[in-house]
């Protein structure tokens, strides 16, 4: 057993071959789904409580449906109408929550550090499914996992990350899982879009899509995310199409096997041609949506394992 | 007790910058005689460094409106733990000292409770808004030494200039925040490969070149007396080094965590970690204390931020700006010395000597006839700092469970003895 995690917080701290164990069990996991096979319900007499301090459809609905497919008690808390318009503070409502005992909590924080935070003051199993601009870990294992499926291997691969890296907790996951992992990793934006001190984290950085795609296996396109900037950052959404958008011509520069990737919701027309996304030879989009469900059964599954290695220690 | 005799003990002599074995007398609440070698009688300091005490500009001391941070008594107890024998006090207050009516209460709640000097800064602008100048006149006939509105800087040069133009004519002196108000907005870290990973909001270290620019031109344009409060990163130091060539009336400072404390200190998102400007790289970290040694920084301050448990508590982005620095200001300097980064006489002409001249105080000196505001302290014991043991209300130190090496003995104010290490009371 090669997964001694409390909790899942970020990429970061993962070894590799904590990496490749959860994702072993997730490709098992996904190919029991498929086969329509039964789990047996390791999560059974668990209670899952997903915390969104920050909107959420496909994250969420992708916890919920992997904690109830294995037989835990899944619960919702959409916290931006909640405690906190009453004035509580994260750690309040961290105890009160610990207060009612939940094994997995799943939590979603507009905030960078905020989910490591909150871990650190209850005795559960923390899971983050993103905080603020750093981490995002269940996207970036169920990136490696269609990567792995897709492509046969998961090391010595090209691939780009393209768009705005800066704003993208995404991006962080990845570049550190991929990393790990031994791939060449590009990463391809205006430079507004490049976080400061990127080419320093052991990447290649290039502003020009043409240029950085040049024999690339996996395209990894990003959101454009409008929400999480002031102004400023690109001059129109049709600049920032004809220059950084992917369409046939730009994917044209990868390799002719190259998979296109995107975490999802896309902005069709501003960062990724709607025929790219819907072209079923090229598009992994899909199954990364599949591969959630399946990389989160797995990794709740392994943090309810030490869970209970611990509690049933401390009951000695 | 206002007379006595300190025999064998290491003299740091700041304006000499010399340091060596000798005495110290001390008559009427000043000193009186001081001389090398052996001498009889009085107390026997044990070889241990006696130092004039020091003068911290820039200290923040909740008094009024944030009492449960910091109040005078605690504050006057922290400092005298820790060396410092004069409290330049800083304006931004929950309630600004923008009137002379505030100031007078200061002053008042000062004297009453605090075991050390405490001398008050004003603002600069009413409520530190920026838009209006504060009674320059009325505010320094109530005592301010210098006016300020701390982290909020004026973004309109107009108003600014106008601040200066009249400041001058009346010989005030103006502690700025050399920052571009803009560019920093909501930064909470320096830019750089590890605030990037982190995902925190930055702002590059340019922000505060261009904010030292902007001041310097006004400095040049309008005659005033000008200090910046903090100057922590290599790219301003050029523009510094010009304006004093070119004879303005200019001078700098830094707070002890920039000189020994860097960006990748704030690991994990430490809250504690979180000042104002953010904690540099080490080569800028390495090139303040290069700069604090040649003199181009000519003051170094302990930048005392009170923050109470809650404020800290929040994730990182959300938490309160500071730290506390009173009581480890001098532990943290002797890193420095330890390092043999500095000399023990370097390091007190900028806590004590520079900040005192730059103020107009006799103080800061172990010249016969100044103040005996002196401190006692052996710069090698050895302890793991734990913040609870601090005697400032807020314990949010940086240095929490670090190694520390060098500890102050005694304080004398005026010749009163005003903090004993080894007296049996607890403060």
């Amino acid at each position: 057993m090669t997964f001694s995690q409390t909790h899942l917080l970020g990429i970061e701290h993962l070894h590799p071959l904590e990496i490749t164990t959860l994702l072993d069990r997730a490709n098992a996991y996904a190919e029991a789904e498929r086969g329509r096979r039964d789990h047996g319900q390791p999560l059974k007499g668990l209670t899952q409580i997903n915390m969104f301090f920050e909107a959420s459809t496909r994250t969420q609905a992708s916890f919920e449906i992997a904690g109830r497919r294995l037989g835990a008690d899944v619960m919702n808390m959409s916290m931006a109408a909640s405690s906190l318009k009453k004035g509580e503070t994260l750690i309040d409502t961290a105890l009160t929550l610990n207060a009612m005992r939940p094994d997995l909590l799943v939590v979603r924080h507009p905030h960078s550090g905020a989910v490591k935070l909150l871990a650190d003051k209850v005795n559960c199993a923390v899971l983050n499914a993103g905080d603020g601009r750093h981490e995002h870990p269940t996207q970036a294992l169920l990136d490696a996992l269609t990567i792995k499926r897709a492509k046969g291997r998961l090391h010595r691969l090209v691939i780009a990350i393209c768009g705005d890296i800066a704003h993208s907790r995404v991006a962080r996951s990845n570049i550190h899982l991929l990393g790990k992992m031994e791939n060449r990793i590009r990463l391809i934006g205006p430079p507004t879009l490049i976080p400061a001190g990127a080419a320093d984290w052991g990447v290649e950085v290039y502003g020009d899509m043409a240029e950085g795609l040049k024999g690339a296996d996996v395209v990894m396109m990003l959101r454009l995310q409008k929400e999480r900037m002031d102004g400023a950052f690109i001059p129109s959404e049709r600049e920032y199409f004809h220059r950084f958008g992917l369409n046939a011509e730009k994917l044209g520069h990868a390799k002719p096997d190259a998979i296109v990737m995107h975490p999802g919701p896309m902005n069709r027309g501003v960062e990724i041609d709607g025929t790219i996304a819907d072209d079923i030879n090229r598009s992994v989009i899909q199954e990364q949506v599949e591969m959630g469900v399946a990389v989160r059964m797995a990794a709740m599954e392994l943090l309810a394992e030490n869970l209970r290695k611990r509690r049933n220690m401390g009951a000695a | 007790m206002t007379n006595a005799l300190l025999r064998n003990a290491r003299l740091i002599d700041p304006e000499a910058g010399t340091e060596g074995l000798g005495w110290l007398r001390i008559e009427g609440g000043r000193i009186a005689e001081t001389g090398l070698g052996p001498r009889a009688g009085g107390m026997d300091c044990g070889g241990a460094c006696l130092a004039p005490g020091i003068v911290d500009i820039g200290v923040k001391v909740g008094e009024p409106g944030e009492r449960h941070k910091e109040s005078f008594r605690t504050a006057g107890r922290a400092a005298a733990a820790g060396g410092v024998t004069t409290m330049v006090t800083r304006p931004d207050t929950a309630t600004p000292i923008d009137t002379p009516e505030v100031l007078e209460f200061v002053t008042r709640r000062a004297g009453q409770d605090a075991d050390v000097k405490v001398r008050p800064m004003a603002a600069l602008t009413k409520g530190r808004a920026g838009r209006e100048m504060t009674e320059i006149g009325f505010l320094m006939d109530a005592g301010a030494i210098a006016f300020s509105d701390g982290d909020a800087v004026c973004a309109d040069a107009r108003v600014l200039s106008r601040c200066m133009t009249y400041a001058r004519s009346l010989g005030a002196l103006i502690i700025g925040h050399p920052q571009d108000p803009v560019l920093s907005s909501g930064a909470a870290v320096t830019s750089g490969k590890f605030a990037s990973l982190k995902g925190l909001p930055a702002v590059s270290p340019m922000a505060e070149r261009m904010g030292l620019e902007r001041d310097l031109a006004l400095v040049e344009m309008t005659g005033v007396r000008y200090h910046a409060d903090q100057i922590t990163t290599a790219a301003a130091l050029p523009a510094l080094a010009r304006a004093k060539a070119a004879g303005l009336d200019v001078t700098a400072g830094i707070s002890i965590h920039h000189l020994t404390l860097n960006a990748f200190d704030v690991g994990d998102y430490r809250t504690f970690f979180k000042v104002k400007p953010p904690l540099r790289d080490e080569d800028d970290r390495m090139a303040m204390v290069e700069a604090l040694r040649t003199g181009m920084i000519d003051i170094l301050c302990s930048m005392h931020t009170p923050q109470d448990e809650e404020s800290k508590r929040l994730p990182f982005e959300a938490a309160a700006s500071g730290a506390v620095g009173l009581e480890t200001l001098l532990p943290a300097a002797l890193r420095l010395y330890h390092a043999e980064a500095l000399s023990l006489p370097e390091l007190f002409r900028a806590m004590a000597l520079n900040p005192a001249r730059r103020l107009g105080l006799e103080q800061g000196r172990l010249a016969v006839g100044a103040p005996a505001d002196l401190v006692l302290f052996d710069p090698d014991v050895p302890y793991v700092l734990d913040r609870f043991t601090l005697r400032s209300k807020s314990k949010n130190t940086p240095f929490d469970g670090q190694r520390m090496q060098g500890q102050v003995l005694r304080t004398w104010v005026d010749g009163n003895l005003v903090h004993d290490r080894n007296a049996k009371t607890s403060a």
